[in-house]
C-alpha cells in the first residue's frame, strides 16, 4: 500500500512517540497538514514560528522529551533560527521539520526558498535535506535519536514539497544507520577510581553542578553522592532545582549574578567536582583567576567540553546519572575496604556557614517605598512554595528569579541561559504547560522581553493553556540600563520603554486573557491570589516596579570572581575611590580596572 | 603555530565536505590544503586537511569535528610516520634557449613534461611538499606563469590501516 511522503511524515512522528507538535502551516509544508487532521497528535498553532520554536523548547525542558516544531519554507524556517540556536546553546532536544521548495527548484531562488540546512549547519546538532520519500522514516527516526541522546540538541529535517507529495511505502526502521554517532555513557573505571580518591582526600571540595545533571535525570544520584561525603554544592543557572535549594548542603548559584557564598566557595575550593557543567564565562569570570587553588574533576557527556576552558586533572566522559552512580560505588568501596576515611571537612563547613550568614541576598523594600522587583519575585516564590514551574525571559528579572526563588525539584526552572533570548518566556511557558498541564506554570517576564513574543498570548488563550504571566514592568530594558549606569556613567541610551505602552491590562483583555495590575508592595499578595485563582484562561499581571533597582551581587564581565560586589553602595564606594568622571560625562575609562565593562559581553 | 595533517574519514553524503570545512572556518582556523576522495570502503570518503594551528586549539577543533554525525574517525598523521604526497602542475616560461635547462631541472625532480608551447612548458610532478617547493624555487628564475597544487594526501607508514581498530564502525547499524 503506498502513501504520500506527507503521510509518512505524520506516521513517523507517531511512531517516534510524539503527542504534540508546535507549528505554523505554509505553502511548502502544506501537504503535511492534511494527514495531521486525522492524526492523534495534537498540533498547537503558534502565531510566529519563533514562538513555535520556543514552545518546543519549553515543552522539552519541562518534560525531558523531544520538542517538535513544524514550519514552512523560507521565512517560516528562518524565523525558527533563533529558537534553534537557543536550543543548541542550552542543549535542548528539539526536532524541527521544515518544508522546502520542490527539489528541482532548490538553489534557484524560488518563492519562499531558503537554504535552511546551510543556515542552520552551525547551530544544529545535525540536519538533513531529504531528497527521497523512502528516506523519510529513517531521517525522522535518526533525528529523534540524535536530538535526544548524548548531549541533547536541535536537529532539523528539511523536506521539499515534491517529496511530501511523492508516493512511498512506510517502514519504521528497527536499526539506525549512524556509524559516526556513538556517545560514551559509561565513565572510564580508572578515572572514576581516581576521582573517588580525590574526593575523599580534598579538604575544601565543592560540587559544581550544571545543566547536564538535569538532562541526564541524575538528581537522585547527585544527592546520594553529596550526602555520602557531605559535599557542598552549587547549582548553575541551568541546574537550579537539581538539588533542592532547601538542602542544607546547597550553597546557592554561582556566576556573574550568583549568590556570594557560592561564587566564593568556588574561588577558594581545593577541588572542583564539575558534573554536567561547562565552565561557562558567566560562572568563571576571568579564567586566569578562576578557582586558582583547585584541582578539577570534570564529568561531561560531550568530550569537546573537557579541557575547552579549563584543563581538568581528572577528565571523565560519560552520562551524569551513570557515572555519578559509578562514583558513589567507588567511594563506598574505598570507605569499606581500606583505612581510607574522608578528610575532615568541618573547618571548611564552618567557613561556608560563616560566609552564608555574613553575605545573604539583600532586598531593600520599605513599606511605603516604591515596589521593588525582588519583592514581587520573592512573593511568587513563596506562593509556589517549591511547587510549580517557573519560566523566565532574559534580563534583570531573570537574574532575580534565579536568585530569590526557592527551587526544590529539577525541571521547575526554565530559562534561556546560553543564548539569553529575550522573548523566550511566553512561548516557552506555553510549551511547558502543554507538557505538564497539572503543574502551575508561572512566567516571569520583563517588559522588554515580553514585547518580543507577546503575540503568543493568542495561542495560550485559543489553546486553553492557562499560564500566569507576571511582567516585572520597570519601564526599561533593565539589564542594559544597569550596565549603562555602572559602566557608562549613567549615560542612558535607548533603554526607555514607557510602562503603559502597551497598557498590559488592556492588552491582556484584547487577547481574551485576564489582566491585573499591581503598583504597591502591600497589594502583591492579594494580586497573586487573584492571579492564581483564575485557572481557566491565561493571566497577565502588570507589576509596576522601581526602575532604579539593580541586580547584585555582580562580577563585572571579564573581572575575577574575587572582585564580586554585593550592592550598589559597595559598587559606588569602590568606583569613586578610583573614578574621575561625574554622572553624565562620558564614562568607562574613569573606573578602576576590575570594574570596567571592557570587551567581554 | 605549526602545520598539522588530519585524515578524516567521513560518510560519503551530500554536504559533508561543507560541514567539515565550515567548522574550521567558524573556529578561525586557516586551512592550508584540503583533498578529498574515495577510500577502499564504499560510502566512506577520506579528507586530508593540512591546517596551521597551535596544539591546544587543534585538539579542540578535532573534538568538535568528532561531534559531526557524518564524521567516522580522525587521525593526525605526524610528519615522521606518514608518507605525504602532492601533485603539482607548473607552467613555466620557456624559450628555445631555456627549454633544455628547464627539462634538466625537471629530470632531477623526476618530473614529466605534459605540455609544450612556443614559449612555455608545463611540468607535472608528485612528491612531498618539500620536494615540490624546492622544484618551484629552482624554476622561479625562468618565470612561473601558473602553479596548481592538488593539496596533500597522506597515508601512515607501516601495515596498519586507518580503518582498523577502534573508532570506525563499518557496519551500518548504531
Amino acid at each position: 500500500m503506498t502513501i504520500t511522503g506527507a503521510q509518512a511524515v505524520i506516521k513517523s512522528l507517531e511512531a517516534a512517540g510524539v503527542d504534540v507538535v508546535f507549528g505554523h502551516p505554509g505553502g511548502a509544508i502544506l501537504p503535511a497538514y492534511d494527514p495531521m487532521i486525522d492524526s492523534p497528535i495534537r498540533h498547537v498553532l503558534a502565531r510566529h514560528e519563533q514562538g513555535a520554536g520556543h514552545m518546543a523548547e519549553g515543552y522539552a525542558q519541562a518534560t525531558g522529551r523531544v520538542g517538535v516544531a513544524i514550519v514552512t519554507s523560507g521565512p517560516g524556517a528562518t524565523n525558527l533560527v533563533t529558537a534553534l540556536t537557543d536550543a543548541h546553546m542550552d542543549s535542548v532536544p528539539v526536532v524541527a521539520i521544515t518544508g522546502q521548495v520542490t527539489t528541482s527548484s532548490v538553489g534557484a531562488d524560488a518563492f519562499q526558498e531558503a537554504d535552511i540546512t546551510g543556515i542552520t549547519m552551525p547551530v544544529t546538532k545535525h540536519n538533513e535535506l531529504v531528497r527521497d520519500p523512502d528516506r523519510i522514516p529513517s531521517a525522522i527516526a535518526e533525528a529523534f535519536h540524535i536530538a535526544a541522546t548524548g548531549r541533547p540538541g536541535p536537529v532539523l529535517v528539511d523536506i521539499p514539497k515534491d517529496i511530501l507529495n511523492a508516493q512511498t511505502t512506510f517502514t519504521w526502521p528497527d536499526r539506525l544507520g549512524l556509524p559516526g554517532y556513538k556517545p560514551t555513557m559509561r565513565g572510564h573505571s580508572k578515572m572514576v577510581r581516581e576521582a573517588a580518591r580525590e574526593i575523599l582526600t580534598a579538604r575544601q571540595p565543592v560540587v559544581y553542578a550544571g545543566g547536564g545533571i538535569i538532562k541526564a535525570n541524575a538528581h537522585a544520584e547527585l544527592r546520594r553522592l553529596i550526602e555520602l561525603v557531605e559535599l557542598p554544592v552549587v547549582t548553575t543557572l541551568m541546574a537550579r532545582g537539581a538539588l533542592p535549594d532547601s538542602h542544607p548542603q546547597h550553597l546557592g548559584m554561582p556566576g556573574m549574578h550568583g549568590h556570594w557564598t557560592a561564587v566564593t566557595a568556588l574561588q577558594k575550593a581545593d577541588l572542583l567536582i564539575a558534573l554536567g557543567s561547562r565552565f561557562d564565562d558567566r560562572v568563571t569570570g576571568n579564567l586566569a583567576t578562576f578557582a586558582q587553588r583547585a584541582r578539577v574533576i570534570h564529568l561531561d557527556i560531550d568530550p569537546a567540553e573537557i579541557g575547552k576552558n579549563r584543563e581538568p586533572d581528572i577528565p571523565i566522559v560519560g552520562d551524569c546519572a551513570i557515572v555519578i552512580g559509578q562514583l558513589v560505588e567507588a567511594i563506598q568501596s574505598l570507605l569499606a575496604d581500606s583505612n581510607q576515611r574522608r578528610a575532615d571537612l568541618s573547618s571548611w563547613w564552618a567557613q561556608l556557614r560563616a560566609w552564608q550568614s555574613e553575605h545573604p541576598l539583600r532586598v531593600d523594600q520599605s513599606p511605603d517605598g516604591p515596589l521593588k522587583p525582588q519583592t514581587v519575585i520573592r512573593a511568587i516564590g513563596e506562593k509556589l512554595d517549591g511547587n510549580g514551574i517557573v519560566v523566565a525571559g532574559v534580563g534583570q528579572h531573570q537574574m532575580w528569579a534565579s536568585q530569590h526563588i526557592r527551587f526544590e525539584r529539577p525541571r521547575s526552572w526554565i530559562n534561556s541561559g546560553g543564548l539569553g533570548t529575550m522573548g523566550f518566556c511566553v512561548p516557552a511557558s506555553i510549551g511547558a504547560k502543554v507538557g505538564r498541564p497539572d503543574e502551575t506554570v508561572v512566567a516571569i517576564d520583563g517588559d522588554g522581553s515580553f514585547q518580543m513574543t507577546l503575540q503568543e498570548l493568542a495561542t495560550a488563550r485559543t489553546e486553553n493553556v492557562p499560564v500566569i504571566i507576571c511582567v516585572i514592568n520597570n519601564g526599561s530594558l533593565g539589564m542594559v540600563r544597569q550596565w549603562q549606569e555602572l559602566f557608562y556613567n549613567k549615560r542612558f541610551s535607548q533603554v526607555d520603554l514607557p510602562v503603559d505602552i502597551p497598557d498590559l491590562v488592556k492588552l491582556a483583555d484584547a487577547y481574551g486573557c485576564v489582566g491585573l495590575r499591581c503598583t504597591r508592595s502591600e497589594d502583591v499578595g492579594s494580586t497573586l491570589e487573584k492571579a492564581f485563582a483564575v485557572g481557566e484562561v491565561p493571566v497577565v499581571v502588570d507589576f509596576r516596579v522601581d526602575t532604579t533597582e539593580k541586580v547584585f551581587p555582580m562580577v563585572p564581565a571579564g573581572a575575577s570572581n574575587d572582585d564580586i560586589i554585593e550592592s550598589a553602595e559597595e559598587w559606588y564606594a569602590k568606583a569613586s575611590a578610583g573614578a574621575k568622571g561625574a554622572a553624565g560625562e562620558p564614562g568607562g575609562a574613569s573606573l578602576p580596572e576590575s570594574m570596567r565593562e571592557g570587551d567581554a559581553v | 603555530m605549526s602545520k598539522h595533517t588530519l585524515s578524516v574519514l567521513v560518510e560519503n553524503k551530500p554536504g559533508v565536505l561543507a560541514r567539515v570545512a565550515s567548522l574550521f572556518g567558524r573556529r578561525g582556523f586557516n586551512i592550508d590544503s584540503l583533498a578529498v576522495g574515495p577510500t577502499e570502503v564504499d560510502d566512506i570518503s577520506r579528507m586530508t586537511i593540512v591546517v596551521d594551528a597551535a596544539q591546544a586549539p587543534l585538539e579542540q577543533v578535532t573534538k568538535q569535528l568528532n561531534k559531526l554525525v557524518n564524521v567516522l574517525k580522525i587521525v593526525e598523521l605526524g610528519h615522521d610516520c606518514a608518507v605525504e604526497r602532492e601533485l603539482q602542475l607548473v607552467k613555466v616560461t620557456a624559450s628555445g634557449v631555456t627549454r633544455s635547462e628547464i627539462i634538466e631541472i625537471a629530470q632531477v625532480f623526476r618530473s614529466k613534461v605534459v605540455d609544450v608551447d612556443v614559449d612555455s612548458l608545463t611540468l607535472e610532478a608528485t612528491g612531498s611538499p618539500e620536494k615540490l617547493a624546492a622544484m618551484v624555487r629552482l624554476l622561479e628564475p625562468y618565470g612561473i606563469r601558473e602553479l596548481v597544487r592538488s593539496g596533500m594526501i597522506a597515508v601512515g607508514r607501516g601495515s596498519k590501516s586507518i580503518t582498523e581498530g577502534r573508532g570506525v564502525r563499518l557496519d551500518r547499524t548504531a
